[in-house]
């Protein structure tokens, strides 16, 4: 039997996991209103003050997006370890490092694009004006996938270990932290008038860091965890 | 004199120099830690902007030095152990990561208590505070992602490819938080300007440093020695050890 080429690998890899999250569609909408329950509860605890809200509202939309990306995460490779499914793709002759990327492309199309879709929208509840709904739309469009690609790494150390899902934030949330950074530095920037272009291409080069480096840890834990 | 250092990459082996060693580097550690407080306590002169309240430096920067140092240290045994599939390795990994989180949480508490006094603030959103605090979680993840798998082995690895994770990051996140914290404050506390630093200041901080050092070499040896005994416990040499003692 001859190897399957690459692209068709990747793409039946995206295409099943993508046809398996719209058979659960439960857990990507989970996500999504976490995510908008998460910014929704800040007005109600600081009060409604749009000029407050105008501040806070970078930050707010990017921790809650850090905390919806985590919560999606413990499922990226939880059901394929549980199953096998994970222990042939690593036999596969198919790199697995493109096997995973392929996964995380898939999780971010279920997970963190419907976050960038859905944030203007709550940009607007927070009072931003529309260019900063702009720049934070982009930043989250150039942070979430680093977000998935990061997470990949702790989801797979994680894998099959007691209590994951908290151990998971502790190990992935510190790693965020630049991305938060820039990430709300983008939109704040906007909304004080400067222009979000430096801190938008530190984000696009975290992506590709982040692109570059993270499926390979992310097959070199996941090969630790099946041995 | 050629010595075998690959002899003393099997537990065994190194078990009893690392018990020999130890009394040595925690002996340096007090000598040192007392000539430096002495000097730190009576012969450096006073500050003439901070008063007294200054002398914590010679506890705090040798934290906060050894609190990056040893992370770098810890790293690179898990790159070691990574890659040429070492067990002490990753047991020194192990026995390094408590004193390092030890030293971060002292640099961070001293801090506190130093601030206090000349900044008028117990803590401040500064670059280097918050660095060493995401610096004090990493060596928390790694210490509890040890302790949730059971496998010693693949903990081992896992906890090894963690701190890797973490050592790439180190840079990216110190950067990002002093851009960060250069955006959102102005120059309300500097903590970067040049002192003109007495030189038995300097003396004294240096010294304190060694001994910090020192403790950390004597410290991790000791619980080095408790990790071998803990997974070598099956081993012949464990039992006969065990016996001798009896």
């Amino acid at each position: 039997m001859t190897a399957m080429g690459l692209a068709p690998v990747i793409t039946a890899v995206v295409w099943r996991d993508l046809t398996l999250a719209l058979r659960r569609r439960s857990d990507v909408l989970t996500t999504l209103f976490f995510f908008v329950i998460v910014v929704s509860l800040f007005p109600l605890g600081v009060g409604g003050q749009s000029n407050v809200l105008r501040n806070i509202a970078p930050g707010v939309v990017w921790v809650a997006a850090l905390l919806a990306s985590m919560l999606a995460l413990v499922r990226l490779f939880a059901s394929d370890f549980d199953d096998g499914t994970l222990e042939q793709a690593a036999l596969s002759p198919q790199p697995l490092v493109l096997l995973v990327a392929a996964k995380v492309f898939a999780h971010w199309l279920v997970s963190g694009l419907p976050l960038v879709l859905v944030a203007p929208l709550l940009g607007l509840q927070f009072d931003l004006p529309v260019g900063a709904l702009g720049a934070m739309t982009l930043a989250l469009l150039l942070g979430t996938p680093c977000l998935s690609l990061i997470g990949a790494i702790g989801a797979a150390l994680t894998l099959g270990v007691r209590g994951a899902g908290g151990l998971l934030a502790l190990l992935v949330l510190p790693l965020y932290i630049p991305v938060l950074i820039f990430g709300a530095g983008a939109v704040s920037a906007t909304v004080s008038g400067i222009s979000a272009s430096g801190q938008l291409s530190v984000l696009g080069a975290f992506l590709l860091i982040a692109l570059v480096l993270g499926p390979w840890a992310s097959a070199a834990a996941l090969r630790i965890a099946l041995e | 004199m050629r010595v075998n250092f690959w002899k003393y990459a099997s537990p065994q082996s190194f078990y009893p120099v690392a018990g020999k060693l130890s009394p040595w580097f925690l002996g340096l550690a007090g000598v040192l830690g007392a000539i430096g407080l002495y000097i730190g306590f009576f012969v450096a002169p006073t500050d003439f902007q901070q008063g007294e309240s200054y002398r914590i430096i010679f506890l705090h920067v040798p934290a906060a030095w050894m609190s990056m140092f040893i992370y770098v240290v810890m790293a690179a045994w898990c790159a070691i152990g990574l890659v040429l599939n070492t067990r002490l390795s990753f047991m020194m990994a192990l026995a390094l990561a408590p004193t390092g989180a030890m030293f971060t949480f002292i640099a961070l508490w001293s801090g506190a208590l130093w601030g206090k006094p000349t900044w008028g603030a117990w803590w401040v959103w500064d670059a280097r505070l918050t660095s060493e605090l995401i610096l004090l979680f990493l060596y928390i993840g790694f210490l509890s992602l040890h302790a949730a798998i059971d496998d010693v082995r693949r903990a081992d690895r896992a906890a090894a490819l963690l701190a890797l994770v973490g050592a790439v990051n180190v840079p990216i996140i110190y950067f990002s938080v002093q851009w960060w914290s250069t955006l959102h404050q102005g120059a309300s506390v500097s903590l970067t300007r040049a002192p003109s630093m007495a030189a038995t200041m300097l003396v004294s901080m240096l010294i304190m440093s060694l001994a910090a050092w020192m403790y950390a070499i004597g410290v991790s040896l000791l619980r080095v020695r408790n990790i071998v005994l803990e997974r070598e416990s099956d081993a012949d040499w464990v039992q006969q050890l065990g016996k001798a003692a009896a």
